[in-house]
């Protein structure tokens, strides 16, 4: 769990910033997802770096989704009487939606993937933009629904990061004292809002059409 | 003060068991929660009716009998053993919700008592260190760096209650089995057997049924001791070196 989680808060630090691209303009924006394509040729074939980062990305997956269901089932078989009063005085709001907000995003992902790689579904106009990554990041969130979806999404990852970060520390023991359980503790505040409000900035300023084709 | 009590009922093992709604008027404020348990058994062995059963023996907050989740609180609102807590940290009037410790490895036993004998298993498993007899050995033969001690005082301040059990909403002990690692641990006299020790309480802890830690805090907040949740970690790591070094 705590493995597989750092291996996501790599990629999506790496993929927010790919997606800041967008605000040094089409051409620019076009061009990094062209050389995520070709990156590592001639060593690697066309997308070979890209389908390195899919294989590892579906197999981290597989071991997070499969440590949360046997974690869930523990929990469900360890406590099969609920109480009939539980306040909750120690726990973030975030730790307690691990397991509604990770179902959450991932169904998000499901329709991210279908929205940006798989289908490409272009909700305005249904231009799949072809070789033009950068028409269809606009077009998808100048329609104001799709940019509440994506805002909606970042709000859940943003608090999945901020326990997840913590915990995997804490799981991985290198939190043994008050101090370097602090510096988790903020590493999970830091690490949440950068990379969920850096991956707010691009839609939001599509909408607001600061971003424009 | 006048009170409605809210009391989980449950003849035995097998019951399906309920809450039951009492009254009690007249509570002092300086009684304990336990006196004000006594106080309603007494009303309820005049009219003849079976006393709720509760655990408690030392009274004083040290020996980790007493339980009870008050309100949906472990141990109740203060940060101290039910038998320590007064009636003062309550208002005339207000309902009280009492339930046993929620956990498949603690079974009730009767109305508020369970049976926390996994415990005392996960202890046999490991949590202790091997030494001859004989006559107490010169207490400064073996020395114990200052902070290393403190910290293995701190947290064997641990009485075993199972408040972070019953707090977890996972149902894990790993607050409880933190604290022994690291109190053990933390030792000379802990070390030799160190490894295997971290390998075999936390086999014993999953074998009894105990939830999977997520790192949630609830146990830490709820302990009557302030075990704080870096023993989890410190759990975590010697876990991860003794299986590293193949035990």
């Amino acid at each position: 769990m705590a493995v597989s989680g750092l291996l996501f808060i790599g990629f999506v630090l790496g993929h927010m910033y790919g997606n800041l691209k967008a605000f040094a303009g089409e051409e620019s924006f076009n061009e990094y997802a062209h050389h995520l394509r070709v990156l590592g040729e001639p060593m690697l074939p066309y997308s070979g770096f890209l389908w390195i980062m899919r294989v590892g990305l579906i197999l981290a997956l597989i071991a997070h989704v499969a440590s949360a269901v046997i974690l869930a089932r523990r929990a469900a078989k360890a406590r099969p009487v609920k109480y009939a009063v539980k306040k909750n005085n120690g726990s973030s709001i975030s730790s307690r939606t691990m397991r509604w907000g990770g179902v959450t995003l991932l169904v998000f992902i499901v329709w991210h993937l279908l929205n940006f790689t798989i289908v490409k579904i272009n909700p305005s106009n249904g231009d799949t933009g072809g070789d033009n990554p950068y028409h269809l990041v606009v077009d998808t969130f100048d329609t104001w629904w799709m940019t509440v979806i994506y805002l909606l999404a970042m709000v859940a990852l943003g608090l999945h990061l901020h326990h997840g970060t913590f915990s995997s520390l804490q799981t991985l023991g290198l939190t043994g004292s008050a101090v370097s359980r602090a510096r988790a503790r903020a590493a999970g505040w830091v690490v949440a809002i950068v990379v969920a409000g850096g991956f707010s900035l691009v839609p939001l300023f599509v909408l607001v059409g600061i971003i424009e084709k | 003060m006048n009170l409605t009590l809210k009391i989980w009922r449950q003849a035995g093992p097998n019951d399906k068991g309920g809450l039951h709604t009492y009254q009690v008027a007249d509570i002092s404020a300086d009684m304990s929660f336990l006196e004000m348990l006594d106080v309603l058994n007494e009303q309820l062995n005049e009219k003849g009716e079976e006393p709720v059963a509760f655990d408690s023996d030392c009274r004083e907050g040290i020996c980790g009998m007493c339980s009870l989740m008050i309100n949906g609180e472990a141990h109740g609102p203060e940060v101290t053993t039910t038998c320590q807590l007064h009636m003062r940290s309550f208002k005339d009037g207000d309902t009280i919700t009492i339930e046993p410790w929620r956990a498949e490895p603690f079974p009730v036993v009767k109305d508020l008592i369970v049976d926390r004998s996994a415990f005392d298993r996960i202890i046999q498993s490991g949590g202790f260190i091997s030494a001859n007899t004989g006559s107490a050995p010169e207490a400064n033969s073996v020395p114990a760096p200052r902070d290393k001690a403190m910290r293995a005082f701190n947290v064997a301040t641990c009485i075993g209650c199972g408040a972070c059990v019953a707090a977890c909403p996972n149902g894990s002990a790993s607050l409880f089995v933190g604290a022994k690692i690291t109190h053990l641990g933390e030792l000379p006299q802990g070390q030799p057997e160190r490894w295997s020790r971290v390998v075999d309480m936390v086999g014993q802890h999953d074998h009894e049924g105990f939830g999977g830690c997520t790192n949630i805090g609830e146990c830490a907040a709820a302990c009557p001791k302030e075990i704080p949740l870096d023993v989890i970690s410190q759990l975590n790591k010697d876990l991860r070196t003794a299986l590293k070094n193949g035990h």
